[in-house]
């Protein structure tokens, strides 16, 4: 490897060193802000050396990873997202008993290094490698707040997903290589060029389809979404969302644009129908949902169900409107399982259900307006970045003529606006008003009395300061989103 | 500049309002009025400076124009232009938030400082989709209102306040999106064509659209306007809305919101699809006439004052959908003139009606009767606004109907013998206003204070803006006239004949 290379991988190498710190740093002196400022800061640190890495770029370091402007963006992406989840984390943990909290900004700086890792992969060892540094991570972190049953519970279930998904993506990886004999991507897409692609590379493929399918909660492969987003902390289920669903997005991404010609139609029909189930089945569950982490979670599968719209459409505007959907969607996202990590109730519990937010615009108007902000955006309103986001994407469905993509994304958006607004509608009613006969169960009112008192203690600062960044960057992008979308097309640039 | 301030005032204004409403809750108010005071002189000045625009063939289009970089890769651009149909549009919205203002003074109690923040925010959304000249842009403005109407009803709003406060977020959204469809496969048309992305009206308007996606296309926008017209039958979201909205927001949907549709069929629909839109003219036509007898026949039917006035509106806007598909210069004129009539007949009904419910809380027609005796003065206002409604001579809204169609009488002779139907139902749905409310036996023994010094001033320059309207619309015509010359006149394809002359 070169010094070239040395630069180029800096941002990673930077986390690693913070990876490596903080349980120096944890050991010497156990102190939960300055485990948390150590990922905060080896993060921006991370962020602060890609234009330093910028300048070698592209570049192949090993066979294993290539360094060029798309892996710099989504490391950009991956580790500013990865420091305000530890911020919101900070204020998450800060509330609740928990003996040794500063364990989870280890697992989350590991986490953030895998997903880093699979956005610069040009090969399956690195492919797996990312992604199981991610998934290893994720399972502790679930599972992080161990008083809590349900967090318990949902580390598991992640735990017997994410061990299935890999071997099915082994078994796919194996599948391509017995046929190809290659595992590069650049090597795999020159093979398939020359019309190498038989019928066991297609199945070695349709499982690696499978095992994408399983990390980003598509249809039918959602399943676990719910169960997992409940029991996780917050912040977590936040990062699970954004940063963990952003590396993977990333990796297809580069392998379906290094077969860009080959494009099997099986392959292609599989990815549509799967986008197609995820907008109408993602959305009739969480118009279903009355518990609030669960709605964000089936609403997440149909997100990325419109994520793989622009995704289908090829080419680099599309590559275009994948990435700046994926900014949108987690800037949005972690804001709204922000806001659910700063509403605790008594005993630590999180403040799930929707009819536990009633009144929030009144009792605490400052969180109940970024919430609000962000329903918005998942929804595409103006004056958030999710507009701009949807915009992109509905713009890459027309270009490619996909009609009825577009279509059922249409009719998915309006029944994304009932669910959404339904919260929105929840938070805006009196804190006193009495509940309509029928309208909810005598223990969600009492729950929503008992949260009354305790959803007034402040906010702390660090998800006070997370908050109020993304509320921000979500307001700013919405109007001003130039900046990021040139960043972007420069990114996505040197991927074809 | 103007054209910024006249959207920036309004909003800054209403966070003006309501951080003045933090520290005196009472300031809030006076701030508000303040700023859409401000900006109605502002339109008000404009439209002395540029009192007729000129005609098509003599020089430049727009009265103001501003064009900024936005988002340059997607060829999308800050781009606000000010003709005389977007002047006399935004005097119409300063005024009517004036309007609004004063008539929520004493109605509004509870968390007046945030009200009067999401007011103006409305009024900046309006004032931003009248000038915006970027299909983009436009679309912007057009959904950036959803979310402040929404909150307008679902906070301050009556008993099913939520309920119709979704329906209505629904009905426009999912209308909006297929309009942004529309709007995206006409940007990729000028794409393929040009090789360039633009969004940009001018641009779009040279595109050279082929017939069958042409009707599509044309579709997409007509759907996204006529549900916010409201056209019957996309309607149902409107009687709920009005009925349930505090009065400064049935004011601003009634007055403003709806004007939106309207316009956006005379700028947009129509200019950008002629050909696909002369063919669908008839069906358009059609539904412009059904609405205007349904929108009455219903409003017979109601037992609800204002769900009676709401109804009128879909009687009144069916003139429009008329009007606008007729495509020549006396029914244009009569689109406009009903478009501002409207706003200053039903907002001022809406406004009275809002009034007695403050004084009464009922609007059961049952209930009410005979208040003449006790509120003279409410009863002769409520009177001279039915008549207004009716389209009774002398008022703007008998200008309005009788250029429609006389417009319409050109195109088709049946639709314009149909539609001229309709104004008779409105004599009698406008006659049951006043007669059911203030004529009759007294129902109950209502002991209510009548109108006071600044409720009556402000129906006063309501009425007197109809009068006006009805006895010299002159000013008015003249300067629409130009804008609806430039409109009709056939569009420069100078960008299509320079690409596309080879193909």
């Amino acid at each position: 490897m070169t010094a070239d290379g040395f630069v180029a991988l800096s941002p990673l190498l930077v986390a690693i060193a913070a990876a490596l710190a903080a349980p120096l740093l944890i050991s010497a002196r156990r102190r939960h802000g300055l485990a948390a400022g150590t990922a905060v800061i080896g993060l921006l640190a991370g962020t602060a050396v890609i234009p330093f890495a910028a300048t070698v770029v592209p570049i192949q370091v090993t066979p294993l990873l290539i360094i060029d402007g798309f892996a710099l963006f989504v490391f950009g992406l991956v580790f500013l997202a990865s420091a305000l989840v530890a911020l919101l984390m900070h204020g998450y943990l800060a509330r609740r008993e928990l003996a040794r909290k500063e364990e989870a900004y280890i697992l989350l700086l590991l986490a953030a290094i895998g997903a880093a890792v699979l956005a610069a992969s040009s090969h399956f060892a690195s492919f797996f490698l990312g992604l199981e540094t991610l998934s290893v991570s994720l399972y502790a972190l679930v599972a992080y707040t161990r008083s809590r049953p349900v967090s318990i519970e949902a580390g598991i279930k992640y735990l017997i997903l994410a061990a299935a998904t890999s071997a099915v993506l082994l078994l796919g990886m194996a599948y391509v290589y017995a046929e190809l004999g290659v595992m590069g991507f650049a090597e795999l897409g020159a093979a398939l060029d020359q019309g190498a692609g038989g019928p066991l590379a297609l199945v070695g493929f349709v499982l690696m389809l499978v095992a994408v399918g399983f990390k980003l909660a598509l249809v039918p492969f959602h399943m676990w979404v719910a169960d997992v987003y409940q029991g996780a902390p917050a912040p977590v289920a936040g990062f699970l969302a954004t940063v963990s669903k952003g590396g993977v997005v990333a990796v297809t991404l580069r392998l379906l644009v290094e077969q860009e010609t080959y494009r099997a139609t099986a392959f292609v029909t599989g990815l549509a129908t799967m986008a197609l189930l995820s907008i109408v089945v993602g959305n009739l569950l969480a118009l279903l949902q009355p518990n609030l982490k669960r709605m964000l979670a089936f609403s997440s599968v149909a997100h990325m169900g419109y994520l793989l719209v622009a995704l289908l459409a090829s080419g680099p505007s599309a590559a275009e409107a994948v990435s700046f959907y994926l900014v949108a969607y987690s800037v949005t996202t972690l804001g709204a399982f922000g806001v659910i990590g700063s509403l605790v109730r008594e005993g630590g519990e999180e403040s799930e259900s929707i009819e536990q937010l009633r009144g929030l615009f009144w009792r605490r108007p400052a969180l109940a307006a970024v919430m609000t902000a962000c329903l918005a955006s998942l929804a595409g309103i103006p004056l958030t970045v999710g507009f701009i986001g949807k915009f992109a994407v509905l713009s890459a469905g027309v270009d490619a003529s996909h009609w009825l993509l577009v279509g059922t994304m249409i009719v998915g958006s309006v029944v994304g606006i009932v669910y959404y607004l339904r919260v929105v509608a929840v938070m805006l009613r009196e804190p006193s008003d009495a509940p309509a006969s029928g309208d909810v169960s005598a223990g969600a009112t009492s729950g929503a009395k008992a949260g009354a008192n305790t959803l007034g203690s402040s906010v702390p600062a660090s998800s006070g300061v997370g908050l109020a960044l993304l509320a921000a960057l979500l307001l700013v992008l919405g109007v001003f989103p130039t900046p990021v979308q040139e960043w972007i097309a420069t990114a996505v640039g040197s991927l074809f | 500049m103007t054209l910024v301030w006249l959207i920036a005032i309004p909003f800054v204004g209403g966070v003006a309002a309501w951080v003045a409403g933090r520290y005196r809750e009472g300031a809030a108010r006076w701030v508000a009025l303040a700023s859409s005071a401000a900006g109605l002189a502002l339109a008000l000045e404009t439209w002395r400076r540029f009192p007729v625009g000129p005609m098509p063939g003599g020089g430049e289009r727009w009265l103001l124009q501003l064009d900024a970089a936005w988002m340059p890769r997607f060829g999308i651009g800050f781009q606000l232009a000010l003709d005389g149909l977007s002047l006399l549009l935004i005097v119409l919205t300063m005024f009517i938030a004036v309007v609004s203002v004063a008539a929520s003074w004493s109605e509004i109690r509870q968390r007046a400082p945030l009200f009067h923040f999401v007011l103006l925010w409305v009024v900046a959304g309006i004032t931003g989709i009248f000038l915006a000249m970027d299909l983009f842009l436009f679309f912007f403005f057009w959904e950036a209102t959803l979310l402040p109407v929404y909150l307008l009803i679902a906070i301050w709003g009556h008993e099913k306040r939520h309920y119709a406060a979704i329906r209505f977020f629904v009905f426009t959204q999912a209308a909006g999106l297929v309009m942004l469809v529309s709007i995206l496969a006409l940007a990729r048309l000028h794409l393929e064509q040009v090789g360039v992305p633009s969004f940009a009206y001018q641009d779009l308007l040279a595109v050279e659209v082929p017939a069958r996606a042409g009707f599509w296309i044309m579709l997409g926008f007509f759907l996204g306007f006529a549900v916010k017209l409201p056209a019957v039958p996309f309607h149902t979201w409107l009687p709920d809305a009005h009925t349930e909205a505090p009065t400064a927001g049935s004011v601003i949907l009634a007055a403003l919101l709806l004007k939106t549709g309207g316009y956006g069929l005379i700028r947009f629909a129509l200019p950008l699809f002629p050909d696909a839109s002369a063919a669908f003219a008839p069906v358009a036509m059609t539904l412009g006439v059904i609405s205007i007898l349904y929108g009455a026949l219903v409003a017979l039917a109601q037992t609800d004052l204002k769900r009676l006035v709401a109804y009128t509106s879909v009687a009144h806007l069916g003139f429009v959908l008329l009007g606008v598909y007729a495509w020549n210069e006396a029914a244009l004129q009569g689109v406009v003139m009903q478009m501002i009539a409207h706003g200053l007949s039903t907002g001022g009904l809406f406004v009275l009606v809002g009034l007695l419910y403050e004084r009464v809380h009922t609007r059961d027609l049952a209930r009410l009767g005979g208040l003449w005796s006790v509120v003279p003065r409410m009863a002769a206002v409520a009177f001279v606004l039915a008549m207004a409604s009716l389209g009774l001579p002398g008022l703007g809204n008998f200008v309005a109907e009788f250029l429609v169609l006389v417009g319409t009488f050109q195109v088709s002779v049946p639709l314009a013998a149909i539609a001229a139907l309709g104004a008779v139902f409105a004599v009698v749905y406008a006659l049951r206003i006043a007669q059911r409310t203030f004529h009759g036996p007294l129902q109950e023994a209502w002991t209510i204070p009548d109108l006071n010094r600044r409720e009556l001033a402000l129906m006063i320059v309501l009425i007197a803006g109809l009068v006006w309207l009805g006895l010299a619309p002159q000013a008015l015509l003249d300067a629409a006239a130009p804008a609806l010359e430039w409109l009709q006149a056939p569009q420069p394809a100078t960008l299509a004949i320079a690409v596309g002359g080879s193909g």
